[in-house]
């Protein structure tokens, strides 16, 4: 039995759905599947692209029809090839994930609501630092702006609701809460989520390869630098 | 041998068939909103189907070309005028080195295509030519054409052919239509629709609005509603979906769209009828036809067929 169901979306693409909320299981899942679709090296499939709790598929029509490809991406995502010993839940990450260590400089001009942050959650300034360094993340999916990472993981007591008025402009390399959430403004652009620092590292660039930092499923740690490490290393990335 | 960009019209960009294989790092395809407009032009041309060429919007640019050249335009209805005289769409047609080339104000329709033979020699990002001001990806930046641009053609082998005097029949490829009826395919919250607004979905007309783009083409109509409030995460978005905000009007995607959405899909126009959404303009009305995947495949692959063939008869022209 598929541990999915499937949602025709287009003539070229489909959702494979693992789930329906934001659940590190769930999404693990999306990403296993992911692999192994990508893996599989199958022509004509155009994208593979993970989201928290399914995963879109674009093909080419001229060389699958929808019964063919069903069977073939059945097959291979067949959970009855999986282990049996692994538990229902755990968080069946492959063993390739990198850890992307990410430098930010919290607070200050960097980061302009952390008080706002530590205020709804009870605590200082310095604990919202370190339970947000603390932290181990997954790059749940990728999406809203090229290279802007979703990150599941964040700590429970710096859930905060996204800000009533959202900032037209949001500086490059924000790292922000939003709810649950936490993520980076690749570039600027418009947000509400509360910016807590910022980042000197790059992380969408259309002439480097890979053009991101960061891709779906990836782990990430962020380590909090001082405000002069901040500049000394955005004058190396610039 | 260069094209310079004396006036930029109302919004005129680099397009070809779009970036694809990047959705999963939230980077969208882009490309021309009228395909199979971008595939004539080029096969008028002599180029490759995917060939980098423009993309213009409701008022056209003014061009100087610093060369000779061989252009062709397609999509929606322009006036074409070299130096001052009048030429027609939907052909081959030849520009002498210094002419300035002028392209009007569109009768209907919202985006003509215009390629040049050898096409535009910019850089590709992450593999396409194609623009994405959404995202700011692409040549230039990813921004529109602007005043003072120069554009370098790419040199190709002295073109054998004399650009004739015949010319296509538009008709297959810009239906002259009001309102313009589009097949739609069930979205995967059709069924959590009132049943009163599945029905106004189909019978009622809805009005582009002026705030639509490459993103999404705004509609306004009868306000459609859900039984409940539809509760859903991000998930993966594809242009043509038929989206349903809170405010319960619908945005039809477009090229430019996000990669990942957050809004209920209440439908999804059928790919062979996306060329017939991006003509639609600010003020034009739609309507909705309810289609099956099947037949929407089908009427797809009728239509690439169809378009094989024009592109096989053009070549021949063009080497007759």
């Amino acid at each position: 039995m598929a541990d999915f169901r499937v949602e025709p979306l287009a003539e070229d693409a489909l959702l494979l759905r693992f789930g329906d909320g934001i659940d590190v299981a769930t999404n693990a899942r999306v990403h296993e599947a992911a692999s192994a679709l990508r893996d599989a090296g199958l022509p004509g499939i155009t994208d593979v692209a993970p989201a928290y709790a399914t995963l879109l598929l674009r093909f080419d029509p001229s060389k699958w029809d929808k019964g063919a490809l069903l069977e073939t991406v059945a097959k291979t995502l067949d959970p009855g090839l999986r282990r049996d010993d692994e538990p229902k839940n755990a968080v069946a990450l492959p063993e390739t994930a990198r850890v992307v260590e990410i430098p930010v400089c919290y607070g200050g001009d960097c980061g302009p609501d952390i008080d706002a942050v530590a205020e709804h959650a009870g605590l200082s300034r310095d604990e919202v630092i370190t339970r947000h360094a603390a932290a181990e993340y997954t790059v749940a999916m990728l999406g809203f702006a090229p290279g802007f990472p979703y990150l599941l993981g964040l700590d429970a007591s710096l859930h905060v609701p996204r800000r009533a008025n959202p900032r037209t402009r949001v500086a490059a390399g924000s790292v922000a809460i939003g709810g649950a959430q936490t993520g980076i403004y690749p570039r600027e652009l418009p947000g509400g989520w509360h910016l807590i620092g910022r980042t000197p590292r790059v992380l969408f660039d259309p002439a480097r390869e890979p053009p991101c930092l960061l891709a779906p499923g990836d782990r990430v740690r962020f380590r909090a630098i001082a405000a002069d490490k901040f500049a000394q290393l955005a004058e190396r990335d610039a | 041998m260069t094209i310079e960009l004396v006036k930029p019209g109302l919004l005129t960009m680099l397009q070809d068939a779009g970036r694809a294989g990047f959705a999963h790092l939230g980077i969208g395809r882009s490309g021309a909103f009228d395909g199979p407009a971008l595939r004539i032009a080029n096969a008028l041309c002599g180029n490759p189907r995917d060939t980098c060429a423009l993309e213009i919007t409701l008022l056209g640019p003014t061009l100087r070309f610093h060369g000779d050249a061989w252009m062709a335009i397609t999509g929606a209805p322009i006036p074409l005028r070299i130096d001052g005289a009048d030429h027609p769409m939907w052909a081959p047609v030849f520009v002498a080195a210094g002419a300035t080339v002028e392209l009007g104000t569109m009768r209907s329709g919202c985006r003509t295509c215009l390629a040049v033979r050898g096409g535009f020699d910019v850089t590709p990002v992450l593999g396409s030519r194609s623009t994405d001001v959404n995202a700011q990806l692409g040549p230039l930046g990813g921004r529109p054409l602007r005043a003072g641009d120069v554009l370098q053609m790419r040199p190709v082998a002295k073109a054998a052919a004399k650009p004739g005097n015949w010319r296509l029949d538009p008709r297959p490829w810009f239906p002259e239509e009001s309102p313009a009826t589009l097949r739609l395919l069930p979205g995967s919250h059709f069924d959590k629709l009132k049943e009163t607004s599945r029905k106004l979905l189909f019978s009622e007309a809805f009005m582009v609005q002026a705030d639509s783009n490459r993103v999404g083409l705004r509609l306004s109509g009868p306000p459609l509603e859900f039984r409940a409030p539809v509760e859903m995460v991000s998930e993966g978005c594809v242009p043509g979906i038929l989206q349903l905000p809170p405010s319960g009007q619908p945005i039809a995607f477009g090229p430019e769209c996000p990669v990942s959405g957050g809004y209920p899909r209440i439908g999804q126009v059928a790919a062979v009828d996306i060329p017939r959404l991006a003509q639609r303009r600010p003020g034009d009305a739609l309507r909705f036809t309810p289609c099956t995947f099947d037949d929407a495949l089908r009427a797809l692959r009728e239509r690439e067929r169809a378009l094989a063939r024009l592109e096989t008869g053009i070549a021949a022209r063009l080497t007759a």
